[in-house]
């Protein structure tokens, strides 16, 4: 077959024999990757920047710079990661639990409200520089002496756009969860509800220590369902915290726009922060460690075609991450003089330490459910997976050290935090597992369609993990340097481990775009159309046994 | 063990966390290899489970209590409201300057030295770095009145036991204002604001 043909008709996707389930599933994860693109080249602008490299001097500017700045984390985390996700667990839920989706129509409403919103929040900081960045730290949003008031409403309406999207996708969640239909149809509420939040994990481990039956030995829901479960309490508080600071905003820049400014001091710029980051660190450490130690399970249990190693403390373990993740915000303000210091000892230390035991509980039942499945054939899943281990393996550990008073002091707002830990996750650790997702469900969601080419997966494979951990190595050395992680420096400060991380960042750019020609490559152009196109088959579900999954990664 | 000075900490930090990178990446990888092979691995090491879990609790919170009694910054801010300075610098920040801030400061070695800023308008920081780019220490400096319309403090003690030539950076972004819309200078940078003497060479009073 030809490469043109192969651009237009792909290898053997076929459109028309979707389901709407696979449709939507579809339609959001080209938008994902889509924006996953330009996360990167946004991020490779700012690294070039930072290099000194002949790049058109307007990028240098601050207003510019920063207005970057502001909307990478939009379009990256919301854009493409939260996209991906709701993709996959709109999939999964009703995949898992054999039941239909809630509701299509409110699926595409999801992608589109979450498409619509990134690419507003985006075009206010292209065209009007409105540059406050993610943290939205007060009054800095609402300070219309730098910032243009038309630019801010439309930022504000782009992110309030993203989390009605996310609140469609919670709804669209919980309401097939609880639906009682099929296996679940002589299930109560409370039985899904016990389930959901882990209870009978719980129960069960205690029953166990006092020599009693288990409270129940077919756990209503499915664990990776229970991560969806538990992960989307935090997506929900999250959502509501970002639209309460947006709806705050928009009150002070509408006042602005009327002629009778609101008085910024009204509110106190310490207590937003701590409101603001219990919301924010809902995502970081949250939702993001909850699916993520979710989809490992799902995935090692998919991959080995096994039952999950200690299975009842995966689940006690998943309710333990919910709490904690309540209760950590303080490290983000450990550098805040006026926090109150119990705060940072009890909330930013201790039970943030807490993470790097349910991580590890997380990391350490993965390894073993695949260990007691050996020998397995190193398929690109199974290896994504794996990096993806590796990801959090070092990004965790990371942000222990710098959740600490005393390093805190001399790493708060460093390149340190931004790659070491962050990128380090996201790049790595997030996105290894979420391509890992993408191989697994591939297959299912496609309708057996063949990849273009094995070599570029496995180019993109190892492009992308030397690439996302050398740019996060070399960055966080500058910041162990010194080097602050909003600012700009013109003078080529940091030149050498900005030249490296560029280099690498310059890598995962690359692998980003095999990734997509691959895809591309695979569906065809009129396949990619096709998948925008209404399905014929209305099925809101999927019928796939996971067994069959398994069957493709034995030696 | 105590580290006098952030760069003595972060040389430690870099050494211990790049080795635990490797060791990471390594066992993973060795992981992955032995996964695929048909043949049973020899371990290197059996750790039962409750001692990794035990390993991970006694890190987590091991860290936190090995800085407190190493790093001497911890315990003197905790109680700083309880100590008296050697010398006290109190000024503010509004609209991306620094507002009655003394034009250039020498401290004596071993002193602790008390600074305190307060903001009349948005969020910054107030971080102190010496001639390499490296960071001595910083904090955010949040605006805010009390009832009485008097602006919030944001104080921190910090004790200087090396000779040094500090420039002053605002550790946190506060809109483009902060920069030359042109050439991208960071305005609110002072350089060499801060000097510290009496130091032996390698750090402590002579």
């Amino acid at each position: 077959m030809s490469i043109m043909n192969n651009l237009m008709n792909g290898t053997n996707f076929d459109h028309k024999s979707l389901n709407a389930l696979q449709k939507v599933t579809l339609r959001a994860v080209v938008m994902s990757f889509l924006f996953f693109g330009l996360v990167a080249i946004e991020g490779m602008i700012m690294r070039l920047v930072q290099a000194h490299a002949p790049i058109p001097d307007q990028f240098s500017h601050p207003e510019h710079y920063f207005s970057i700045m502001t909307v990478h984390p939009i379009v990256g985390i919301f854009g493409s990661t939260y996209q991906l996700v709701f993709a996959a667990f709109m999939f999964l839920v009703p995949f898992l639990t054999k039941k239909p989706l809630y509701s299509i129509k409110l699926a595409n409403a999801v992608w589109l409200l979450i498409t619509i919103g990134t690419a507003l929040a985006w075009l206010s900081a292209f065209f009007t520089g409105y540059a406050p960045l993610y943290t939205l730290y007060w009054p800095l949003p609402a300070d219309t002496t730098q910032f243009s008031v038309f630019g801010g409403i439309v930022f504000i309406v782009g992110v309030a756009l993203i989390m009605v999207g996310t609140l469609g996708f919670i709804y669209n969640i919980y309401a097939t969860i609880f639906q009682r239909v099929g296996v679940h149809k002589d299930k109560t509420t409370k039985e899904l509800l016990i389930s959901g939040f882990g209870i009978d994990g719980m129960l069960n481990l205690w029953n166990k220590l006092r020599g009693k039956q288990p409270y129940t030995k077919e756990p209503a829901l499915a664990l990776p369902v229970v991560a969806i479960f538990r992960g989307t309490v935090d997506t929900f508080l999250d959502a509501i915290v970002i639209l309460a600071a947006g709806i705050l905003v928009l009150v002070y820049l509408i006042f602005d726009a009327s002629g009778h400014p609101l008085n910024v001091a009204a509110v106190d710029a310490l207590l937003y922060k701590n409101f603001f980051w219990w919301g924010l660190d809902l995502v970081a450490d949250g939702l993001v460690l909850i699916y993520v130690a979710g989809s490992w399970y799902l995935l090692a249990t998919l991959i080995t075609g096994q039952k999950l190693f200690m299975e009842n403390v995966a689940r006690a373990a998943l309710m333990l991450e919910l709490l904690v993740s309540w209760m950590v915000w303080s490290h983000h303000l450990l550098a805040d003089q006026g926090q109150p210091e119990m705060m940072k000892l009890i909330s930013g230390e201790m039970v943030t330490a807490f993470e790097l035991l349910t991580q590890g509980l997380a990391l350490f039942i993965t390894l073993v459910t695949l260990w007691k499945a050996r020998p397995l054939k190193m398929t690109p899943e199974l290896a994504y997976l794996l990096a993806g281990l590796v990801g959090f393996g070092l990004a965790v550990p990371a942000a222990i050290i710098q959740a600490d008073m005393g390093m805190n002091r001399i790493l708060h707002n460093t390149q340190w935090i931004i790659f070491a830990h962050v990128h380090i996750a996201l790049i790595v650790g997030l996105y290894m597992t979420l391509y890992s997702a993408v191989y697994v469900l591939w297959p299912i969601v496609t309708n057996n369609t063949r990849m273009f080419s094995k070599k570029l997966t496995w180019t993109h494979f190892w492009l992308y993990l030397v690439g996302g951990v050398g740019m996060g190595a070399f960055a966080g050395m500058a910041g162990l340097d010194g080097m602050l992680r909003r600012h700009l420096y013109i003078h080529g400060e940091f030149n050498t481990y900005m030249i490296l991380a560029a280099i690498c960042g310059t890598m995962v750019l690359v692998a980003w775009f095999l990734f997509l020609f691959n895809i591309v490559m695979s569906v065809g152009i009129k396949g990619l159309i096709g998948i925008f196109l209404p399905a014929e088959d209305k099925t809101a579900s999927y019928g796939i046994e996971p067994e069959t999954i398994a069957e493709n990664h034995k030696v | 063990m105590n580290f006098s000075s952030s760069l003595e900490l972060l040389a430690f930090h870099n050494v211990a966390y790049t080795i635990y990178a490797f060791m990471i990446i390594s066992v993973i990888a060795w992981f992955a290899y032995n996964l695929t092979r048909e043949e049973k691995a020899k371990s290197i090491v059996r750790i039962p489970f409750y001692t990794y879990i035990g390993f991970l609790v006694v890190m987590g919170v091991g860290h936190h209590i090995f800085t407190y009694n190493t790093i001497p910054w911890v315990s003197q801010d905790i109680t700083r409201h309880d100590i008296t300075p050697d010398a006290s610098y109190k000024f503010e920040v509004g609209k991306h300057k620094w507002i009655n801030m003394p034009k250039h400061v020498t401290v004596q070695c071993g002193q602790t030295i008390e600074f305190d800023v307060q903001s009349r308008d948005l969020v910054y920081g107030f971080g102190l770095f010496r001639q390499d780019g490296t960071l001595a220490m910083q904090m955010q400096v949040n605006p805010g009145t009390d009832v009485n319309g008097i602006l919030d403090s944001n104080d921190i003690l910090w004790t200087f036991n090396h000779n040094g030539l500090f420039d002053v950076v605002s550790t946190e972004y506060s809109g483009p204002d902060a920069y030359d819309r042109e050439t991208g200078e960071d305005l609110m940078k002072v350089k060499k604001w801060l000097t510290v003497v009496g130091c032996k060479e390698d750090g402590g009073k002579k």
